[in-house]
């Protein structure tokens, strides 16, 4: 194994050495007793199944539907979120920012990448990415532009650079035309990108 | 450091390429190394700032030419040899040659929990918050060569105070093994024009998290 060439990275053979080399540390580490190899399936399963967007869609969808909760939402988002009891416990620092008609909050970790796992699941690769992290907080209508969605020309733009241990999730507003609409089917509107300020939420036409 | 991954402001990476229907990860490897990076955590070989330093020491060349899982393969690497956690010679072999370093706890199936919920940064005050919501500050022009979570293109700036979020860990502490230092960390707003000049989109506000070391009084 070539550990110590990694400057003689050629593009193509990363799957191969990275195959080998996540191979040999989990054999050694679970050798010298440090790790279960079972706890690593566990929680590969845990990401792959159980802790996604859906979890933020509930609670935007809750918000939208429920003016008390909303409120407890943008006061303390994690104490807000333990309320709902049967979604993943999140961590102490949770923020949820609130669009408004002229104000849209986009979020980025520009040092690394920082994301409310809990909420939303693993971060998307273009989230990790250096053209975001480079130009979320020059040039977010350019990215945005990127995603297809045009703000009008008036509206603020809030970028939420996420360099410390708080965690941002965006409350999008809400579609018009939902009227009465119960949360579960306001849930099927919410998208991971409009709960990052990267997208806006569907709109009902789209969910029919 | 001023490294590559402080990346906020730079030109020329291009476009945001999003992925239609993106898979949780992409290879098998990705999972597993996403795995053992946060079973080493919980098992206390090293801090989340103590790995984030880990990722940015890497060589500007390797950070860019690398996906992110792939520079967390390389971390984990290089941080278990680093830590005496297992040698390098083991790593080249595929099998322990020696007993292990005693470690805090193993990562077993019941520890899973600890991974998928974070852990609070939040610790009580030493002292009073010197800052109040509303106040104009700016944040220092600093260039330490180990980890901070000042971002370059705020330093020298000025904003203002918008939340106060409590008082947490110090990264630019514990990455050092300084311990955990609590610090008072802040949401401070600046103006888009203030960060990128008067060009910039004058309908961009821009917010970082900055701990209390990283701000003066304006």
């Amino acid at each position: 194994m070539r550990h110590d060439h990694d400057d003689e990275h050629e593009n193509g053979s990363e799957l191969s050495e990275m195959q080998l080399r996540i191979r040999a540390l989990e054999t050694v580490l679970a050798e010298k007793g440090y790790i279960d190899p079972a706890a690593i399936d566990a929680m590969i399963e845990a990401y792959e199944t159980k802790i996604g967007p859906h979890i933020g869609a509930r609670v935007v969808a809750k918000a939208w539907a429920d003016p008390a909760f909303k409120q407890a939402l943008i006061e303390d988002a994690t104490a807000a979120v333990r309320t709902l009891g049967v979604i993943n416990r999140v961590g102490d620092h949770l923020i949820a920012v609130e669009n408004k008609p002229k104000l849209h909050n986009m979020i980025v970790c520009t040092l690394c990448s920082c994301y409310p796992w809990e909420v939303l699941g693993l971060p998307p690769v273009w989230y990790k990415s250096a053209p975001y992290r480079s130009r979320a907080v020059n040039d977010p209508r350019g990215v945005l532009a990127d995603f297809g969605v045009a703000l009008a020309p008036d509206a603020q733009i809030r970028v939420w650079d996420s360099t410390a241990e708080t965690r941002f999730i965006v409350l999008p507003l809400r579609p018009a035309s939902t009227e009465g609409w119960s949360e579960d089917k306001l849930a099927t509107l919410v998208t991971r990108d409009c709960m990052i300020g990267t997208g806006l939420p569907k709109s009902p036409a789209e969910v029919g | 450091m001023d490294g590559i991954h402080d990346m906020g402001g730079m030109h020329g990476f291009g476009k945001v390429e999003p992925e239609p229907n993106e898979p949780v990860f992409h290879a098998d490897w990705e999972g597993r190394c996403l795995a053992l990076n946060r079973a080493m955590g919980a098992i206390g070989a090293w801090t989340i700032d103590e790995g984030r330093a880990g990722i940015e020491e890497l060589p500007p060349d390797v950070y860019l030419a690398r996906s992110y899982y792939g520079k967390w393969a390389l971390r984990l690497w290089n941080m278990v040899i680093e830590r005496g956690l297992a040698g390098a010679d083991e790593l080249a072999a595929g099998h322990a040659l020696r007993p292990a370093k005693p470690t805090r706890r193993k990562f077993g199936i019941a520890e899973v929990p600890l991974t998928l919920n974070r852990g609070s940064f939040g610790r009580p005050a030493p002292a009073p918050a010197r800052f109040k919501v509303g106040e104009r500050v700016r944040a220092k022009n600093i260039h330490p060569a180990t980890h901070t979570r000042l971002p370059r293109y705020a330093r020298g700036h000025t904003g203002a105070i918008e939340a106060i979020r409590g008082c947490h860990v110090f990264p630019d502490s514990t990455a050092i093994g300084g311990g955990e230092n609590p610090q008072w960390l802040y949401t401070v707003r600046f103006d888009g024009r203030e960060l990128w000049g008067d060009a910039a989109d004058p309908s961009l506000s821009v917010s970082i998290e900055a701990f209390e070391p990283y701000l003066e009084p304006a």
